[in-house]
């Protein structure tokens, strides 16, 4: 496989960066949904933060890459049984970024039957699928508003409960399948149902550089990726490997940021006047809060995080109003100025 | 130029592209010659650029254009062409069932994207082929690889190619996906080109081969980036796509050149082959009256202030100079409608229409299996069907030793035989009938609900602002059940079909905002496109719900002519009209006092009439799917 396009060197697109950071530090924000047109940037992107993720500690012959220090619900069955006798045997691997491509058929998203083991050896055993190769890490949908409507019901499902569960050809199994959804296409070319829509936790516009200056460089970029994709990767290696230290930095300062009951008011506030539905915009605008504080090095989450993160952690959940012309970026920025002008 | 001087035999002399002095003021090129030129740069690198949709029909020029380029191309390129009912899994790979059989293991196969790694694919009829060949090609061309997870097989295997989609659209409303659109370097038109125009071949693979190996040391300066970009914005082409194209194009001429550098002529070339088919606007132009101006607008004069490696950021005399040169080789028809502010309508509806083909595909999309007997017409899925016998093959090898059975399929074993002792041949698999697993398919005929909307006189602003609303609330609830919304418009002398079917709230709301309104009440009209588009749907196995919103005062007849009481006439054929085609249809009274004329008018329709003087978009989207039984 090509040496992806270094994350570093995406010019611009700050909104999506930022969100794709916030995912890998904090894998409970449900997601990343990335819409917008072709040729910007979307696809670069994730691969590209796939490629500088920190590595991950598993139990070592765990088909399903268990968390060694995981409670025991999180623990696939094989190693719930052996857990507590000694302590496991462990590995570092790379955190998985598992691509579902389109066109992928249920046994390969949910896992099936083996069928190499039931052909040759006459046993019935099960053959993980896409959703335990992505535990623990992303799994990443290009064109997801053009998923067919069966994988999403799937998907929902495993997204929602942290496990999945197959019942198919005489096969029982559960695992677990933690994941964090990164979605992304093109909304001219059709609408996300609402259901799949509310399980990101923030979502992304992104549009083409329209100043001179950015596509310039952009082209000569890219340009020059392209013609030595390793010499490329290698010139920007030191860079990446900050963005690196910079999550880990993070997801270690992650559990001692402060979140204070005027914080959590001031969230609240801002769903209600915006009318979102449940309670997932509020919990998605404090954890990717807390992550943005991690980030940035701060001890707590201020009212200038939240400012930033509501159009990514809102945009996607109001309900529409049909005689408002104005996008749902504007809406919240609208509300963000009523509620808490700068 | 270094190129003239350059050793390699050079048949570039003649070509406008060897010039690094600026072309004569309105130089013609020849379009033969420009769709050699496309054959000969896109034979050097076809991943690189992409690919070429080619718009010709059949016939000796396309043929000898194809001829052409795989004259150009190395003999041991790998090539493919797909079909236009090409399968997922011959598109992708997946199992070899004969294989898989016979080996009585999987056994994967590859699909012609992977076939076709390091060579060209065509795509044969490319204007008609919609949804899943168009995103796998397109993920191919992104990534250089396909990434395969079916059928229990999961496998990465390279697959960098360039794509010839073969475009036979006779018109507007036919065009390759943009999808794909965007991702090849070049757009020829080969349709104005007659068997005399053409000309013999003026490279040899020599050069090719040549040019590929010079390529990777090809330079391009930041300045002609710079020129190109901004080329790109003042033709308002919004895809980041379309200027790498061209910087990758620019390289290859130079690299076809015997340059090590990319020289002004090169980029200029470039420019013109890639950019010019995609222009939406020209830079000198003012924007068309009464239409906002298109997005991508070019830059304003003191953009950001600091413009480093852009000090000529405004009058650059390249981006100049390849700007004449483009607006030299547009042709007179597509600059006069660029004028008219024309091409983006046409985009819009061209839109419209893949939605209608994706539409057709998505019928009948498969929905799981169910075991039980292969009648006529039905479709056994295999994969399936093997993994339901793959558990009992041990067992059912075991009777079938024990000469136990006659069962399996297919080599049956007569009854007398057994005794005998005849060796059977035996298949490494044994699927018997309980195995089958048929393939479902989900075809749930789609509601859409067209609305025809009274966009005329006084009160039409509030209505229209009510009929927008309506759509869009009723949108948001289609889409979860993945149904459509229409709209057509009627206001002054005619009607208009402003929303073809759609589910996409985005283009809904682009076309509710420039509805306008005011002018005379052309009924019969409005009633006229409405059950034509109602037909249309009917024909796609959709349902139909037309949504009449009017008081029902028609003052206009189909001619455009005044006169109230024709008018009126006229309207009350056509609704008749609607009840023959056994239309559901409700007409909504949205004049201040319920009006005799519009319940008349519902009646002719056998519509449900709803007098609803106030019309609140919330209501009428509950009236609306009550009658569509959503």
């Amino acid at each position: 496989m090509p040496v992806p396009f270094p994350f570093s060197a995406i010019v611009g697109q700050e909104e999506m960066k930022l969100a794709l950071l916030i995912g890998a530090i904090d894998s409970r924000i449900g997601g990343v949904l990335v819409f917008g047109n072709r040729g910007t940037g979307k696809s670069t992107a994730i691969r590209a933060l796939a490629a500088l993720l920190p590595k991950m500690k598993v139990v070592a012959d765990c088909r399903y890459g268990c968390d060694p220090d995981a409670a025991e619900d999180v623990l696939c069955a094989e190693c719930r049984a052996h857990r507590g006798d000694t302590p496991f045997k462990t590995k570092q691997v790379p955190v998985p970024v598992v691509d579902l491509p389109l066109g992928a058929t249920e046994d390969r998203v949910i896992g099936a039957l083996d069928l190499e083991m039931a052909l040759t050896r006459g046993e019935k055993s099960f053959e993980p699928g896409l959703l335990a190769s992505a535990h623990r890490g992303f799994l990443y949908i290009d064109e997801v508003n053009l998923l067919e409507d069966h994988l999403v019901d799937a998907l929902l499902d495993v997204a929602a409960s942290g496990e999945n569960l197959v019942e198919r050809e005489g096969l029982s199994v559960r695992h677990p399948a933690r994941f964090v959804l990164i979605g992304s296409g093109n909304p001219e070319e059709g609408e996300l149902r609402p259901q799949l829509l509310d399980r990101f936790g923030l979502s992304v516009e992104v549009r083409t550089p329209q100043d001179l200056a950015t596509r310039v460089q952009v082209v000569q970029l890219r340009d020059e990726y392209e013609r030595d994709p390793n010499a490329f990767a290698e010139k920007w290696k030191r860079k990446d490997t900050k963005v690196r230290k910079r999550i880990t930095d993070a997801q270690a300062l992650l559990p001692e940021i402060e979140v204070s009951e005027k914080t959590l008011e001031q969230a609240a506030r801002l769903c209600m006047t915006l009318g979102t539905d449940g309670l997932r915009g509020e919990l998605a605008l404090i954890r990717a809060g807390r992550a943005l504080a991690a980030l940035e090095g701060d001890k707590s989450v201020e009212i200038t995080h939240l400012r930033r993160l509501a159009p990514p952690a809102l945009r996607h959940r109001l309900r529409r109003d049909p005689l408002d012309e104005s996008g749902s970026t504007a809406r919240v920025d609208r509300v963000v100025q009523e509620l808490f002008p700068a | 130029m270094a190129g003239m001087s350059a050793p390699p035999a050079n048949p570039l002399a003649k070509n406008p592209m060897s010039g690094s002095t600026p072309p004569p003021a309105t130089p013609r090129y020849h379009p033969w010659d420009d769709a050699v030129l496309i054959a000969t740069l896109f034979a050097v690198d076809p991943s690189g650029v992409g690919g070429v949709c080619l718009r010709a029909r059949p016939g000796p020029v396309r043929d000898q254009w194809l001829a052409d380029t795989r004259e150009l191309l190395p003999k041991d390129m790998h090539r493919r062409k797909i079909p236009l009912h090409v399968t997922d899994g011959r598109l992708l790979g997946g199992l070899d069932l004969m294989a898989t059989l016979r080996a009585g293991r999987p056994v994967a196969e590859h699909g012609l994207l992977v076939e076709a790694h390091g060579g060209v694919i065509e795509l044969a009829m490319a204007e008609r082929v919609r949804g899943s060949p168009i995103s796998y090609l397109c993920a191919a061309l992104d990534t250089g690889e396909v990434v395969l997870e079916r059928d229990g097989i999961a496998l990465r295997s390279p697959a960098r190619l360039g794509v010839i989609a073969l475009d036979e659209g006779s018109n507007e409303d036919e065009q390759v996906a943009d999808a794909l659109v965007d991702r090849l370097a070049f757009l020829v038109d080969l349709s104005p080109i007659g068997v005399r125009d053409m000309s013999d071949l003026p490279y040899e693979i020599v050069d090719i081969v040549a040019a590929r190996e010079r390529l990777p040391e090809v330079t391009i300066s930041e300045a002609q980036i710079g020129a190109i970009c901004q080329t790109a914005l003042a033709l308002g082409i919004p895809s980041l796509r379309t200027s790498l194209h061209a910087v990758r194009v620019a390289r290859i001429a130079a690299a076809l050149d015997g340059d090590p550098v990319v020289t002004d002529g090169q980029v200029n070339l470039a420019a013109r082959l890639v950019m010019a088919p995609r222009a939406t606007q020209l830079p000198s132009m003012e924007p068309p009256p009464d239409q906002e101006p298109p997005p991508p607008e070019p830059p304003p004069p003191d953009q950001d202030g600091e413009s480093d490696a852009n000090q000529e950021q405004r009058n650059d005399p390249l981006a100049d100079q390849i700007l004449d040169a483009i607006k030299a080789t547009i042709p007179q028809d597509l600059l006069d409608r660029l004028r008219l502010g024309q091409l983006r309508r046409a985009k819009v509806r061209s839109t419209g229409k893949s939605g209608q083909v994706q539409q057709a595909n998505m019928r009948g999309r498969p929905a799981g299996v169910r075991r039980g007997d292969l009648r006529p017409g039905d479709r056994l899925n295999l994969i399936e069907t093997l993994r339901a016998a793959a558990p009992w093959q041990r067992v059912r090898r075991a009777e079938r030793e024990r000469g136990l059975t006659p069962g399996a399929v297919p080599v049956p074993a007569k009854r007398g035989e057994r005794k005998k002792a005849v060796p059977v041949v035996m298949p490494r698999v044994a699927v018997r009938k309980d195995d089958f697993r048929i393939q479902k398919y989900k075809h749930r005929s789609e509601t859409t609900a067209i609305f025809v909307v009274d966009a005329s006189g006084s009160s039409a602003l509030h209505r229209l602002g009510e009929a927008k609303g309506a759509v869009e609330l009723l949108l948001a609830d289609c889409y979860v059940r993945r149904d459509r919304v229409a709209l057509v418009a009627f206001r002054g002398k005619m009607a208009e079909l402003l929303l073809p079917p759609t589910r996409s709230l985005v283009r809904t709301k682009r076309c509710l905002a420039d509805l306008p309104g005011g002018g005379g009440t052309p009924l019969a009209s409005g009633i006229e496109v409405g059950l034509a588009l109602a037909d249309a749907v009917k024909r796609r196995g959709g349902t139909p719900l037309l949504v009449l919103l009017t008081d029902g005062r028609a003052n206009v007849t189909r001619n455009g002519e005044g006169g109230r009481p024709k008018a009126t006439e006229e309207a009350l054929t056509v609704a008749r009209l609607v009840r023959a085609a056994g239309v559901a249809a409700m007409v909504v009274d949205t004049s201040n006092h319920p009006h005799p004329q519009a319940k008349a008018l519902a009646e002719a329709m056998d519509a449900t009439y709803m007098p609803l003087p106030h019309v609140d978009a919330g209501r009428l989207n509950a009236a609306v799917k009550a009658k569509a039984g959503l």
